[in-house]
């Protein structure tokens, strides 16, 4: 056995050797859901988001779709990466993106139709979620198949959290009540006056905007 | 005539794609820094909207929906190709907006190297995909279709260009450190969209 092929065989024997929840690794999975969160430092994904955050229930489906549609594009795009030529990446990229996407609307039209008339367009617009794309392209087109999809689930987590907390306070305040349960009537509040601002779409701006400053200030992060 | 001019108001003011949508808000908070940049953006916005919603209307209207297929033979009437919308709408929008790319490259290097990534983004800016699927969810002919892609970017420009107006003045003004930036954007995002709100019930 020639010297290069042994040196070869040890380089993949010690990669190898890193844990699965290695510290690097950890670092990729944390990392997104408060010091990078793609939404609030990293200004990604917003787009689709907002939307759907009116009500509570809509939004858990649309984070759910949105980290499966993540992982499994992060681990397609990382495992062809090798065969992509460079100048049509982009349109590769999407091709994976929306084939998933057509499967969780498929999925939703079969299992869920109420929920799927509620979301709307806004399945299919999970294709142009720039965190999708931003990640496939500045990830998994040169990482391994396994720190991508860690990558890709710590990102779509932070995501979620983030919209998640938009719909809470949005559905809470402006129609009194959390997922469908009227709240204020239970404790005894039925006049709490709702506000139809944060129905409307001015209302998820606001609270998005005062969720960044919270969690900016918090972390320490100032933007030039 | 006077119902499209109606409709690429009400597309451009009442439904306006921002702010009563939330479309296109990746590139409308990261280009809005700058009036010129911003201005290169909404234009490339406003064509490739404006010819990607007819063109996916058309395709939607003779290659996707169920009998669609029959002025190729009649045996196939029968076939319903609408599970393919998501694709091929992606498809015609990243295949054009290559076509951009390629133009301003070509005419524009200085506004080329400005927009810098984002143009490619344009591929994934939610208000493109989102006039198409629009346009199918509400049941515009052709020329509707047209004149809601035209109002949805025009919308957008206008938007993009008063967002960016506004934090060319807010350089000189000072924001707490944790709202900097995206924060006091989105804040000020909300504010125009209440004032877009008055444009409610505007008819010609």
């Amino acid at each position: 056995m020639s010297t290069t092929e042994l040196k070869e065989k040890e380089v993949i024997r010690t990669k190898s050797t890193e844990s699965l929840l290695s510290k690097r690794r950890k670092k990729i999975l944390i990392d997104p859901l408060d010091d990078n969160n793609p939404v609030t430092i990293q200004v990604l994904g917003i787009c689709s988001a907002l939307a759907v955050t009116i009500k509570l229930e809509p939004t858990i489906v649309m984070s759910l779709s949105v980290v499966f549609v993540m992982i499994f594009s992060s681990l397609l795009t990382s495992l062809v990466r090798d065969y992509i030529p460079s100048r049509v990446r982009i349109i590769v990229q999407l091709a994976i993106i929306a084939s998933l996407v057509t499967l969780v609307s498929e999925f939703l039209q079969a299992f869920n139709y109420e929920m799927y008339k509620v979301l709307g367009a806004f399945v299919g617009l999970i294709i142009t979620n720039c965190i999708i794309l931003g990640r496939l392209e500045a990830y998994a087109m040169a990482n391994k198949p396994y720190d991508s999809v860690l990558d890709a689930l710590g990102s779509s987590v932070g995501y979620a959290w983030i919209i998640l907390t938009v719909a809470f306070f949005r559905e809470l305040l402006g129609s009194g009540s959390v997922l469908g349960y009227k709240v204020f009537e239970m404790i005894g509040w039925p006049s709490f006056p709702t506000n139809g601002l944060f129905v409307d779409s001015i209302g998820a701006f606001i609270i998005l905007g005062i969720l960044i400053w919270i969690q900016r200030t918090n972390n320490g992060y100032i933007e030039n | 005539m006077t119902d499209l001019i109606n409709l690429i108001i009400k597309s451009a003011f009442m439904d306006n794609m921002v702010f009563a949508y939330f479309l296109g808000m990746c590139s409308f908070l990261a280009v809005s820094k700058k009036v010129s940049t911003a201005n290169g953006l909404g234009l490339a916005v406003i064509f490739v909207l404006t010819c990607t919603a007819p063109l996916n209307w058309l395709i939607q209207k003779h290659i996707l929906v169920e009998g669609a297929l029959v002025w190729i033979s009649p045996k196939f009437s029968s076939i319903d190709l609408t599970f393919l919308q998501l694709l091929m709408f992606i498809a015609v929008i990243a295949s054009f907006v290559q076509l951009v790319e390629m133009i301003i490259e070509k005419f524009s290097p200085t506004l080329y190297g400005s927009l810098g990534i984002f143009l490619p983004l344009i591929a994934v800016n939610c208000s493109i995909l989102g006039g198409s699927l629009f346009m199918v969810q509400r049941d515009f002919n052709l020329s509707e279709a047209t004149a809601f892609g035209f109002g949805s970017g025009f919308g957008f420009y206008l938007a993009i260009i008063a967002l960016a107006a506004i934090r060319e003045k807010l350089k000189y003004s000072h924001v707490p450190n944790g709202l900097k930036g995206l924060g006091i954007t989105m804040l000020i995002t909300g504010l125009m969209g209440l004032a877009f709100k008055t444009f409610i019930g505007m008819t010609l």
